[in-house]
């Protein structure tokens, strides 16, 4: 099972005090006119505790220069503490070795550079690939501009009314024409957790390699690359409590060594004259150019900092939060869940009858209950429900339960607003 | 507090009840409004005789600022000249975007209750996409959105 992790009771985190926890966060001590911040869009990007802006502070002010270049002493530390964070990644997913980890921009980066390295290279005219309708907008946009540019097709795996993929439907899919999957591992619109590993499989009896968008995944859940045979696997630190600006992808180096490279520029060749370029080795053959070395450094000490908590203790207090606020939000009449899959992490998608997100938004904003409201960047879903936009609670291991009690009295003040 | 102010029972009101909604059998113009943000779409049908605004109708899908908006606008516009219209269409865009000092001589109204919008960026577009639509209607440009044009711009240089 992918996410054995989260059926966990609650005495697996009982012992861990988070309350001290959250305090480690300084931001959410901020007040918002007057009103406590209660920060609920961690799905959209999490918040950072002192341990990791510490490290970005001490990395600015006592460690950077530039890497892989110069001799002296602070390159030196630079690329050590670079390399560090690499290989932090790595144990992080257990990736078999660090030259599998690539640095990137985040996650839309990481599957832009597959579709460019991988899909430009090996797929081609009436090749289909199999995308899901819970993609992020990132695991659509770059396959349609190759099936466009290559005379490819895109197949797309239904859901169910509870927002659950319909895997029946993935596999009826295969067939010869079929050289690629893109999948996302838990849903940014609903927090549906999709049995990933059953679909890797299938896909590899048919010899198709398999891209997974773990963005909302890698903080909740414990991902283990080889253990799920995932060929890519994709996620941004801005998202487990590090910077912007930065994440990774992970590739199975024989494939990352057969790819093309994505960006050209410094630092991924090992040789070049006006007659030929040679490329570099992996994983610095898909990392041109100074690469964002103190998000980097920043990331791997987001991961220290999660690790040290273990994500199975996160995943089970999180699912606590999760399980405390369906219950409260199915109590007021009006309201509708959308996204009830078995399999989920602490996202609950709502709306309120005859109310538009958007003013659902404001108005509990005015409460400084911060919500993110739209389509999610996953349109395709929105259309399968029928609803324009959503309104999107997404909770992380620093929110607390009186926290869900002001949502919950947030959205009883929206309702007498419009009654 | 800001959203306190802006969502007035006059808004809520038109929310519940906007006015002139629907869609127009005999139309001179017509535009569709998008907000490609957040979805939103809004169909606005007029008629246009001897440049006098006869009759005008919205429809469409939008949150209670863009649809009392679209409401307040149509009650506005209905019966004046296209002169008039654009105008009104000048001066609510300039409110929105805090650019219009409301003590000194203008045309809204009770439109200037929406003034309390131009503190909230991200919602300018919802407030301003009816008058948005109408302008193209009235330029016989059958699409508006609030991301490809001058006033369009203008709103994201205020963001």
């Amino acid at each position: 099972m992918d996410s054995a992790n989260i059926s966990l009771k609650p005495e697996a985190f009982s012992d861990l005090d988070w309350e001290k926890i959250r305090a480690d966060f300084p931001i959410l001590k901020l007040k918002i006119d007057g009103k406590p911040l209660i920060y609920l869009d961690n799905a959209a990007s999490s918040q950072m505790p002192q341990q990791v802006i510490d490290r970005l502070v001490r990395y600015q002010t006592t460690q950077h220069a530039n890497i892989n270049r110069a001799v002296h002493y602070l390159s030196e530390v630079a690329t050590m503490e670079y390399h560090k964070a690499r290989c932090k990644l790595q144990q992080f997913i257990n990736a078999r070795e660090d030259r599998e980890i690539i640095f990137t921009s985040g996650t839309t980066d990481s599957i832009n550079l597959v579709m460019h390295g991988y899909g430009r290279k090996f797929i081609k005219a009436g090749d289909e690939i199999i995308l899901t309708t819970l993609e992020h907008h990132s695991n659509i946009v770059p396959w349609q501009m190759l099936a466009n540019e290559k005379g490819a097709k895109i197949r797309v795996v239904p859901i169910n009314d509870k927002g659950e993929l319909e895997v029946d439907e993935y596999e009826k899919l295969f067939n010869e024409r079929t050289k690629f999957v893109g999948l996302i591992h838990v849903s940014n619109a609903l927090g549906t957790i999709n049995p990933i590993k059953r679909m890797i499989d299938f896909a590899h009896q048919h010899g198709v390699p398999v891209l997974i968008d773990g963005a909302q995944a890698a903080p909740h859940i414990i991902v283990d690359v080889q253990a799920l045979d995932c060929d890519f696997y994709a996620f941004s630190a801005h998202k487990l409590c590090g910077p912007t600006g930065v994440g990774i992808l992970y590739g199975k180096a024989a494939l990352l060594e057969a790819m093309q490279p994505f960006k050209g520029g410094g630092d991924m060749i090992a040789s070049v004259s006006f007659e030929k370029t040679t490329y570099n080795t992996i994983p610095h053959k898909f990392e041109a150019g100074t690469p964002p070395i103190a998000a980097a450094i920043g990331f791997g000490a987001a991961i220290d900092y999660l690790m040290a908590i273990g994500i199975k203790s996160i995943a089970a207090y999180e699912l606590a939060l999760l399980d405390y606020a369906t219950e409260c939000l199915n109590e007021i009449p009006g309201v509708r869940i959308i996204g009830t899959a078995a399999e989920k992490t602490a996202v609950i998608s709502f709306t309120i009858d005859g109310i538009h997100p958007h003013d659902i938004g404001t108005i509990l904003n005015q409460d400084g209950i911060a919500v993110r409201t739209g389509h999610h960047c996953a349109q395709p879903v929105m259309q399968r429900f029928k609803v324009p936009a959503t309104s999107r609670a997404s909770f992380a291991f620093y929110n607390r339960k009186t926290e869900v009690d002001a949502l919950i009295a947030g959205i009883k003040t929206v309702q007498k607003v419009f009654l | 507090m800001v959203t306190k102010s802006l969502y007035q029972e006059v808004i809520l009101d038109h929310n519940r009840k906007p006015r002139n909604y629907g869609k127009l059998d005999y139309a001179s113009h017509h535009a569709v409004g998008h907000n490609p943000l957040c979805g939103d779409r809004l169909d606005i049908t007029l008629q246009l005789e001897n440049d006098q605004i006869n009759n005008i109708a919205f429809e469409g899908e939008s949150c209670a600022i863009c649809k009392a908006s679209a409401s307040m606008m149509t009650a506005a516009v209905k019966g004046r000249s296209r002169l008039d219209a654009e105008i009104l269409i000048h001066e609510f865009r300039e409110l929105a975007t805090g650019k219009l000092d409301i003590d000194h001589p203008h045309h809204l109204g009770r439109l200037t209750i929406f003034s309390g919008i131009r503190d909230l960026p991200t919602r300018v577009k919802c407030a301003i996409l009816p008058w948005h639509t109408l302008q193209a209607a009235l330029n016989s440009i059958d699409n508006a959105s609030t991301e490809n044009n001058d006033s369009a711009q203008a709103v994201s240089s205020k963001l």
